[in-house]
């Protein structure tokens, strides 16, 4: 195991790519944003998880996938949407249970996914979907397609029988998973050394998994570290996990009244902030001027306003088609 | 006389229980807290030490509540959520079912599994589902779903009293739905009756959980129509009341089964099959079920979640044909 701090001076990434990063974490900042207020009028339903905070951690392991590779994550999953490229429209309308949303309205917030993406999903049972990833690589093994999946996880997912099982057949079996756990130091209100008796990268050691932790903050070090991660899977050396150390703005879901927390702790991370911290060295690094930044600020206010408009205007699922697709017709298979 | 909702009941009961008995313990994720219903709100601080927070461990919850009531003590075990329960099937199906059966009595467990169940909170695919019946599939633990507050308490504390492992099912959706005036501490009750919740000559109408409120409106409603139902509150799921099933079965000739959890397989095929075997002479109509359609629930969408749902419309509907048979 190592720990790793990445020098965003150091970076070989350009002005381009950065923007990109810079306007990805906008956009999804300003979705989840959205999302909150939208819940509070009535308009979104159920349970809401807001990814604010931890955009870095999307955007950045996403740009260092290829078009043919998957990605499974947990429920708080809007900002891994959008970064793997999920049309805006079609997330938002899954957020009102439009039949134009990518799960027709089935999902839900929670359960977004797109196959055609390699986007599969979106799972709210913690950890259930860590041997999915597993099962993944193998068949990327055995077909030898070249692709590797990336599992997005929460720190709280480290308790589950499955997190362990998926670990140590992953490594015994070489296949090319990315382990990612986004640490934002809760499960729900639990802390999470109060979850875990030892450090997570400790745990992929354990299993012989390279293990690195790095600043979820900082997107070029995730970005770096999950790069590092893909050529190792893809050159058939098997797993690799990262922990990226981030933190939640929001509660934990829209009914969380936050008594574990400090204002001040929300505050001292907010300190730590992945869209000021790259914007901040972007100007200082003659990349970005405030023009172009109120720029990517309208852009990403037209997207998102568009996506609610879409989602507004979209039509209701259809109580007929309920009964559509229980099972593939053997002949289609 | 206090007004109390699903969820007080199950608080201050937990609070009683763990008041009078010490061995009484409370093992859950986020519980210390309160828990995501506030169920256990304000127990961490009564009782310091015995409202305990466990990681993301379903199984482990539940294994380690078959170890801790081995050696006497009285663990309340809470999964979050009944859709989280499955990591613990193992456990409570291979293992806590058959400790005082396979050791001939000399071992038994006195612990509960408390979880919330049940859709009608937009909750979507994993956060809805009902549960019931891949458990009372299973000799040697037993289910229960009361509907009333004051029921919530008199089985709860028979569940926490009781020497066997026991699933205590809560309706998520009635935790703060339903009210009602409640007197005193728990009545003192057994596991494995059911009751007559209203009484009428037409038809019997057998239901449990949020379903049995759906089918008193619904009897309200037939009852300004002329038509005087029977109304079953089922409250133990396994072992099942069959007497009381059979008796009102008998008594109105006409049966109509309710439950959300999907028809397939669902408890209401158990209660038909008794119903069938031992009442089959008397009986004025085939038997009829209003139970989820046979999809993985549930759609996330509220007019896909209210056609999902059985309801007080849909069972006086299937309850005028039955009475018209
Ligand atoms: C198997 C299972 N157990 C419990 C839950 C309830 N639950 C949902 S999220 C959550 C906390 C998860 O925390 P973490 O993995 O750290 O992810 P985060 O919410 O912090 O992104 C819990 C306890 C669940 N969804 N699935
Ligand atoms: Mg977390």
């Amino acid at each position: 195991m190592t720990t790793e701090t990445t020098s965003p001076a150091g970076t070989s990434l350009g002005a381009e790519q950065l923007g990109k990063f810079l306007y990805e974490m906008m956009l999804i900042r300003h979705f989840e944003e959205k999302c909150g207020e939208l819940y509070t009028k009535g308009k979104i339903r159920g349970f809401l998880h807001l990814y604010t905070g931890q955009e870095a951690c999307a955007v950045g392991s996403m740009a260092a996938l290829e078009e043919r590779d998957k990605v499974v994550t947990h429920y708080r999953d809007h900002g891994h949407a959008l970064a793997r490229g999920l049309d805006p429209n079609r997330v938002m309308a899954e957020l009102f249970g439009k039949a134009t949303g990518v799960s027709g309205g089935r999902g839900g917030s929670m359960h977004l996914y797109d196959v055609s993406k390699g986007f599969l999903g979106g799972y709210a049972i913690v950890a259930a979907h860590l041997p999915l990833a597993v099962g993944l690589g193998m068949a990327s093994n055995m077909k030898s397609e070249g692709y590797v999946t990336l599992c997005v996880f929460g720190d709280g997912s480290v308790g589950e029988g499955e997190f362990h099982e998926a670990l140590n057949l992953s490594v015994l079996w070489n296949t090319p998973t990315i382990f990612f756990c986004e640490n934002n130091l809760y499960g729900m209100g639990v802390p999470f050394h109060a979850s875990l008796s030892t450090e997570i990268p400790k745990l992929a050691a354990a299993y012989n998994m390279p293990a690195v932790s790095v600043d979820g903050m900082d997107v070029i070090a995730v970005h770096e570290a999950t790069n590092k991660a893909v050529d190792h899977a893809r050159s058939g050396k098997g797993p690799y996990f990262i922990e990226a150390m981030t933190y939640r703005y929001r509660g934990h879901s829209m009914s969380d009244p936050e008594l574990y927390r400090l204002k001040d702790e929300v505050e001292e991370h907010r300190q730590r902030d992945a869209i000021e911290r790259l914007k901040t060295q972007m100007m200082e690094a003659g990349q970005l001027d405030e023009a172009r930044y109120q720029e990517f600020a309208e852009r990403v206010d037209q997207v998102v306003d568009e996506s609610v408009e879409f989602a507004e205007r979209s039509p209701q699922p259809g109580i007929e088609t309920l009964y559509d697709h229980l099972y593939k017709e053997p002949s289609d298979g | 006389m206090a007004s109390m909702t699903v969820i007080e009941a199950v608080r201050s009961t937990l609070d009683e229980a763990l008041g009078k008995d010490d061995r009484v313990f409370v093992l859950g994720e986020d519980v210390e807290a309160g828990g995501v219903f506030r169920a256990t709100e304000g127990l961490a601080a009564k009782h310091p030490g015995r409202i305990i927070d466990s990681p993301l461990a379903e199984s482990s919850i539940i294994g380690i509540s078959i170890g801790a009531a081995h050696y006497g003590m009285r663990p309340v075990a809470e999964i979050q959520f009944a859709d989280f329960i499955h990591a613990g099937f193992d456990q409570l199906c291979s293992e806590a079912s058959r400790w005082c059966y396979r050791t001939r009595g000399d071992a038994y467990l006195p612990m509960v599994v408390r979880t919330p169940w049940g859709g009608g909170v937009h909750g979507g695919q994993h956060h809805s589902q009902s549960i019931e019946a891949y458990y009372a599939h299973m000799p040697g633990i037993k289910v229960v779903a009361p509907a009333f507050p004051a029921d919530y308490r008199s089985l709860l504390r028979a569940a926490i009293e009781d020497p066997n492992p026991v699933l205590f099912l809560e309706h998520k959706r009635t935790y703060r739905l339903i009210r009602q005036e409640v007197e005193g501490a728990p009545a003192e009750t057994v596991i494995g009756r059911a009751r007559v919740t209203r009484k009428g000559p037409d038809l019997t109408i057998i239901a449990y959980g949020l379903m049995l409120h759906e089918s008193l409106a619904a009897a309200e409603t037939l009852s300004s129509e002329g038509i005087e139902p029977t109304v079953v509150d089922l409250l133990t799921l396994n072992p099942i009341d069959r007497e009381t099933i059979l008796e009102t079965a008998k008594a109105t000739g006409k049966v109509l089964i309710v439950h959300e959890d999907t028809l397939t397989g669902g408890l209401g095929g158990e209660i038909a099959a008794i119903i069938a075997e031992h009442a089959f002479e008397y009986l004025d109509a085939p038997i009829r079920r209003v139970a989820g359609p046979d999809i993985p629930p549930m759609p996330f969408h509220h007019a896909m979640e209210d056609f999902f749902m059985p309801n007080r419309e849909k069972i006086a509907a299937a309850a005028r044909e039955l009475a018209a048979y």
